[in-house]
């Protein structure tokens, strides 16, 4: 009733191809990007700095990961690291070129961080499943290692964390301390808009169906003629790409300084789960994911006292904190068990729901 | 070529020089060895018979650990607090079991070894939320396991030998020993085996599979207990064991993911390789390798023989 595509007729191939085939569905994009750049005028400094923002990045880094598990069919559990690589250059960049933009070092830095994924993907080639798993073990730890033991790194610092520096863009100071959370969240959301738009481009065209056929049965798809080989490592640069730009972002955008231990393991960890519990190969899983691991702690944090505090008893930060391992951890196993194809699975169970609605039949 | 000198000969003259430092780091690669294998064997065991890759094996080990001490803190008798350590690792594999293999049968490898990341993060949480998060002191003297060390001269300086370390040694190889008769000569062993070979196999001739998974996650829980046991009396029982544990990952890849044999050579050598490499050729790089040694040993190993040391090989038909 609501849902309806009757009466929408595709005429050309581009419209049989387009992203969004249905009107009401573009309808509703429009409006949940205009509603997105309104949050940043009219909402508060706590929404912006401590939920939106973040909830944008990790569901950037969300999508890098998708596009290496959910399309390509590798798992991986270096992501932590390859956020860190992709801050750490871009602290390298700003400090070495103070004269360029921040932003086109955020995007830049990406590329070096798609750089190491190559070197680490290469094991790939030969071996798959837990196996890869592991060698990408090896990139978390040895990666976290040179954060913390290569001094050059972070410049000589005594302190051994980086910084973001004072940077402007059209006049408005975006990252540093004078950074407004508006002006960063302005940066942050259009960024992650674009980047998005690039990732849903690559998914959809002819290197998205390349991963998705390695993914299905490598066997077969060397036999029609895509070589696993550049399409392995495609994915690996590809989805470091995004995980990188995501963590540059993460320490100049959102935490305006990090340590090499912010980049650790239950990060990757915390990522793959957003993807799991999102849905594997789905880019708005990623950011249903994102949002619903990143909130739950929020979430809980506010739900739990009122829920308690009628009986007389008080919730500690640390118990919060190891429920929400809990019931993360249930979480993931429910969903294997129940949906493995996660949120977005049931947003289109949903949708399809109301397209029928109220005549199901 | 300094650098060259510092990687290739100081070394080996600092070993000759000092051979009492070269059996001190021997020993204690040994011994860390033995515990990677103990961990590594908990994997074994499990992907022997189920094919599910169990990354929880590192908190399992942690779990245990607490529940021992814990029952200990409230009073239980050391050697009773024991036995229901023992049975609360039965309730978890049973529960397990349960919950989140039976519902999963059939499904790709990758999704158990994702449901078992969730399983690491609840046990997680709920350990940490029942006995709390903070390093507690494994009761080793109620344990009747020997503390105290013996030292003796070696060329000019002397090697100290904990009696703990060697105690773990000695409870290891024991309980390899009996794993291997168990595997062996009982009935349940051979359906073990028989589980192993072939599932549909298994079943056809009537062995229970889902009693076969509770018994073999049981046993990968006491061979976890042993394991935390032994660990948390070396360091204390902490939730920062479960990274260190992961460390038995590369081990199973040196090893092969399916050989009992393999993981205790993989062990040896990844404990072997760690303290000889954080200990003469650490300081080259600034120190610290530990963290990465084995993984990039892993890493470096799976390129030229994906199947480990005594893995079968992966033969793959479409």
């Amino acid at each position: 009733m609501i849902y309806r595509e009757a009466g929408q007729y595709k005429t050309s191939y581009e419209a049989d191809r387009a992203v969004f085939p249905l009107r009401q569905d573009r309808i509703g994009i429009a409006l949940i990007i205009v509603a997105a750049y309104a949050a940043g005028v009219f909402g508060s400094d706590f929404l912006l700095q401590a939920v939106l923002i973040p909830f944008l990045i990790f569901s950037l880094a969300a999508i890098g990961l998708n596009i290496l598990v959910g399309y390509a069919g590798l798992l991986s559990l270096g992501t932590g690291a390859f956020m860190g690589v992709g801050a750490y250059a871009c602290y390298k960049l700003m400090t070495a070129f103070p004269e360029v933009n921040v932003v086109v070092w955020i995007l830049m830095s990406g590329f070096f961080s798609a750089a190491v994924g190559v070197f680490f993907g290469l094991p790939s080639l030969r071996i798959k499943g837990f196996y890869l798993a592991v060698a990408t073990l090896a990139a978390q730890f040895f990666l976290q290692w040179s954060f913390n033991r290569i001094p050059w790194l972070y410049n000589y610092n005594i302190s051994g964390a980086i910084e973001a520096p004072l940077s402007t863009l059209f006049g408005v100071p975006i990252t540093g301390a004078t950074a407004t959370s508006e002006a960063r969240y302005f940066v942050v959301l259009t960024l992650v808009i674009g980047l998005t738009w690039l990732a849903s481009n690559l998914v959809h065209g002819r290197i998205g169906r390349q991963w998705m056929a390695i993914r299905d049965m490598d066997i077969a798809a060397e036999l029609i003629g895509i070589r696993p080989l550049t399409a392995k490592l495609m994915a690996f640069a590809c989805s470091s790409y995004f995980v990188g730009v995501a963590g540059a972002m993460m320490v100049f955008l959102w935490y305006g300084g990090a340590e090499y231990n912010v980049f650790n393991i239950d990060q990757s960890f915390f990522i793959l789960f957003m993807i799991i519990i999102g849905g594997l190969g789905s880019l708005i899983g990623s950011f249903m994911g994102a949002a619903l691991i990143f909130m739950l702690p929020i979430g809980l944090g506010i739900v739990l006292p009122a829920i308690t505090e009628p009986f007389g008893l008080t919730v500690g930060a640390a118990t919060i904190e190891h429920l929400r391992f809990m019931i993360v951890g249930a979480l993931i196993i429910f969903f294997l068990i129940v949906e493995p194809h996660g949120l977005a699975r049931l947003w289109q169970i949903g949708k399809q729901k109301l397209r029928v609605w109220p005549f199901p039949y | 070529m300094d650098l060259l000198s510092q990687i290739f000969v100081e070394p080996f003259a600092l070993m000759v020089e000092m051979p009492d430092l070269l059996v001190q780091t021997l020993w204690e690669g040994f011994v860390s060895g033995v515990l990677y294998a103990l961990i590594a064997l908990g994997f074994v065991l499990i992907f022997k018979a189920s094919g599910v890759f169990n990354f929880a094996q590192g908190i399992m080990v942690v779990f245990s650990a607490l529940t021992l001490v814990g029952f200990y803190a409230m009073g239980v008798p050391a050697i009773l607090a024991l036995v229901l350590a023992i049975g609360v690792m039965f309730v978890l594999a049973w529960t397990v079991e349960r919950v989140v293999l039976r519902p999963l049968v059939n499904q790709p490898d990758i999704i158990l070894f994702m449901a078992t990341f969730g399983l690491t993060y609840f046990l997680i949480g709920f350990g940490e939320l029942v006995f709390g998060g903070e390093p507690k002191q494994m009761i080793t003297d109620e344990l009747f396991l020997p503390t105290g060390a013996t030292e003796f001269d070696l060329g000019g300086g002397y090697v100290r030998i904990q009696h703990l370390d060697v105690a773990a040694a000695v409870i290891a190889s024991i309980m390899i020993a009996v794993l291997g008769v168990f595997f062996s000569k009982t009935r349940i062993g051979r359906a073990l085996r028989a589980v192993a070979d072939s599932h549909k196999a298994a079943l056809s001739v009537g062995i229970s599979l889902n009693q076969i998974w509770v018994i073999v996650w049981f046993a990968a829980g006491v061979v976890a207990l042993v394991t935390g046991i032994m660990w948390g009396a070396r360091s204390d029982v902490s939730f920062a064991l479960q990274i260190i544990a992961l460390k038995a990952l590369p081990v199973l890849i040196l090893g092969g993911f399916t050989s009992i044999p393999g993981a205790i050579v993989g062990g040896l050598i990844i404990g072997l390789g760690e303290k000889i490499g954080e200990f003469y050729w650490g300081p080259v790089v600034g120190g610290g390798i530990e963290t990465w040694f084995a993984y990039v040993i892993a890493l470096i190993f799976l390129l030229f023989r994906p199947q480990g040391l005594f893995g079968e090989k992966i033969i793959e038909r479409v």
